[in-house]
């Protein structure tokens, strides 16, 4: 069930206006983000990039509605998620956002297929197993099925864990280093996959230390 | 995929974890079943021994009272009824009253309706120095038996002695070589000897028996007596409790003393016999209850202890499971799981552990009962509930501090971490 109507009249996703995002930490308060503002069309592919503490994380983390910022305006396609009570924003967020970590984060005790089928306690689309047998055969993990993810390579569990930030079609898709942990042939196939995913008219935000994988988005900001 | 299904596959994950809790609340329960089996059956037993006990002791009793109702239906007891001031000190020492009451008194017992006295005696006694034979003697002044007016008349037991006539006994007629159809003299009064008794061995030997109205002529005391005899009094089973009661309300200016005989002996015998029977039965019954009472202690202490024991354990295997499952939890918060959901995987994971617990605890309990106890005295299906009950909300209870600090972390700020 989808609590917000997308509307196809904003072609900017997302608009923050001067976030401010401050840590106290020791009783020293640590200023992470200030008055950062960022404009990310329909169907772009961003990457932000930045040195060890700049905040990446943390941007990421605000547009993600898991974290509020201090001060500022956030709007997901018109919407200011942080207007909503923290119920209807976390469905706010299962319908319309996807996380892909840099350590995938997948429940150990699940099976591949019931990973990705997290991504539906919230949602309850009836047609979740369908979409998630043809992800995970597109992602080449049909044999894979019944497998935990320790019984996984380290590239199997990241495309279990796009799979699964993908399988509600989300608008806007958020990865934390995604290729981090990854070598070279499994990189490239999440990337591609975001790429495509993008280009079908979704918004992408990557964080990455990776160049070569920042050279495949459309946008590249450096905090 | 629902949170069922991540319940269950979680506790299949994390074996170790939730066997353990759940052990830790099989345990309590079973040792809360096991306890109540024990004081129950104990309980019954008790219940079961005092009662077989009771039924035997009344069978006891009552053969008791039938055999002594047959050895002792012929026979009676004596009472002596003497003036309520006389001091029973000089009574004992003289063997006679000093104290005297109205003759009357006798008639007044003989028209009453007393039921348990048959046979009375007035009678007057006085130890006293013969003069005319300078002999120390007892003199007792009778009349013979008085009549009971509201019971069928008896032949008297007691032979009555005709004015002017003394009946001597051995010691008397013998040392003073008096022989039937003598005359002596007494206090100045001349008596015709109508009867010498054979050697007794006792007081009787010295005592000299008259007319209780020459008695009272002699010794100065019309119209009194110093005591009334009641002899062979009926019925075996004579409460002497019931008899002084009789006369203390008839007369209530005398005292009843009882004069020993072997149905009294006997029948004091049987009911100090009766008395110690039941006694002991009251004796079984307190020991048997404070042994309860020692066990419901003990239980009383050693329960808590072990309910707070698998309580503290049940709430330390929660924080370390709320502790690994962090990523976990930041996770599914980012697919937009509530903190309510969060709160739910861990509570109702403590509730399917509690009843589970509960029921093994419980079949451990019974079964522990039919082992080791004799007639074992299970609880009752809505106490085995109460105790499934009690589990479960205790189990959830004491995951609710880790459940809700687990529902409550931040999830940037787990998966920041990482």
């Amino acid at each position: 069930m989808r609590i917000i109507a997308w509307s196809s009249i904003h072609s900017s996703m997302l608009k923050l206006t001067n976030i401010k995002k401050s840590f106290i930490k020791k009783e020293e308060t640590i200023t992470v983000l200030n008055n950062f503002s960022l404009n990310v069309e329909k169907g772009e592919f961003t990457a932000v990039q930045g040195a060890s503490g700049s905040g990446k994380s943390t941007l990421l983390f605000i547009i993600g509605t898991l974290l509020t910022p201090d001060n500022g305006e956030i709007l997901i396609n018109g919407i200011n998620p942080y207007n909503l009570n923290p119920e209807k924003r976390a469905i706010f967020r299962a319908e319309n956002i996807g996380f892909v970590f840099q350590q995938f984060h997948l429940l150990p005790y699940l099976s591949v297929l019931e990973n990705v089928l997290t991504a539906n306690l919230m949602v309850k689309n009836k047609n979740a197993k369908e979409n998630a047998d043809n992800l995970l055969e597109k992602f080449k993990l049909k044999h894979r099925l019944n497998h935990i993810p320790a019984e996984l390579s380290i590239g199997e569990r990241q495309r279990v864990a796009l799979a699964r930030a993908v399988l509600n079609k989300p608008k806007l898709i958020l990865a934390d280093e995604p290729t981090g942990n990854l070598d070279t042939e499994n990189g490239k196939i999440i990337l591609d996959f975001l790429k495509e995913y993008a280009a079908e008219g979704n918004t992408v935000i990557m964080v990455t230390h990776d160049d070569r994988a920042a050279n495949i988005a459309n946008k590249i900001i450096n905090l | 995929m629902n949170f069922t299904k991540l319940i269950i596959k979680e506790v299949l994950h994390r074996k170790l974890n939730f066997c353990l809790s759940l052990t830790s609340v099989a345990i309590a329960v079973t040792c809360v079943i096991g306890s109540s089996v024990f004081l129950r059956s104990h309980e019954l037993n008790t219940k079961k021994i005092i009662k077989q006990k009771e039924i035997n002791t009344k069978e006891r009793v009552k053969k008791l009272e039938d055999d002594y109702r047959k050895i002792t239906k012929n026979m009676g007891f004596n009472i002596l009824i003497i003036p309520k001031e006389q001091n029973l000190n000089d009574f004992y020492a003289d063997d006679f009253a000093s104290k005297y009451m109205p003759e009357n008194y006798v008639h007044i017992l003989a028209n009453s309706k007393i039921v348990t006295i048959r046979h009375l005696l007035p009678s007057l006694q006085q130890k006293l120095k013969w003069p005319e034979k300078k002999r120390t003697i007892i003199l007792i002044g009778t009349r013979g038996e008085v009549p009971n007016a509201y019971k069928s008349p008896l032949k008297p037991l007691k032979q009555p002695v005709n004015p002017g006539e003394i009946f001597l006994g051995y010691e008397l007629h013998n040392s003073l070589n008096i022989s039937t159809g003598d005359y002596v003299t007494l206090l100045g009064k001349k008596f015709l000897v109508a009867k010498n008794y054979d050697e007794r061995g006792n007081k009787d030997d010295i005592t000299a028996w008259i007319n209780l109205q020459n008695a009272q002529q002699l010794l100065d005391k019309e119209n009194k007596i110093n005591a009334i005899l009641a002899l062979e009094c009926s019925c075996a089973w004579a409460d002497l409790a019931k008899v002084r009661k009789e006369i203390s309300a008839i007369l209530p200016d005398t005292k009843v003393l009882e004069s020993q005989s072997k149905a009294l002996a006997r029948a004091e015998t049987r009911n100090r016999a009766a008395k110690e029977a039941f006694a002991a039965l009251d004796a079984e019954k307190k020991h048997r209850t404070n042994i309860l009472n020692e066990q419901k202690k003990l239980v009383m202490s050693f329960i808590p202890a072990v309910i707070l024991a698998a309580i503290a354990w049940v709430a330390v295997l929660a924080f370390g499971n709320a502790r690994d499952r962090k990523y976990e939890i930041g996770v599914l918060r980012s697919l937009g799981v509530k903190s309510k959901n969060i709160l739910f995987l861990f509570l109702a994971k403590a509730a399917v552990m509690g009843l589970a617990g509960a029921l093994i605890g419980l079949a451990a309990g019974c079964f522990i009962g039919l082992l080791f106890v004799d007639n074992p005295g299970f609880i009752k299906p809505d106490t085995g509930m109460l105790i499934i009950l009690c589990s479960i909300l205790l189990s959830a209870l004491t995951t609710l501090i880790p459940a809700v600090s687990a529902a409550k972390q931040d999830p940037a700020e787990i998966l920041r971490n990482e």
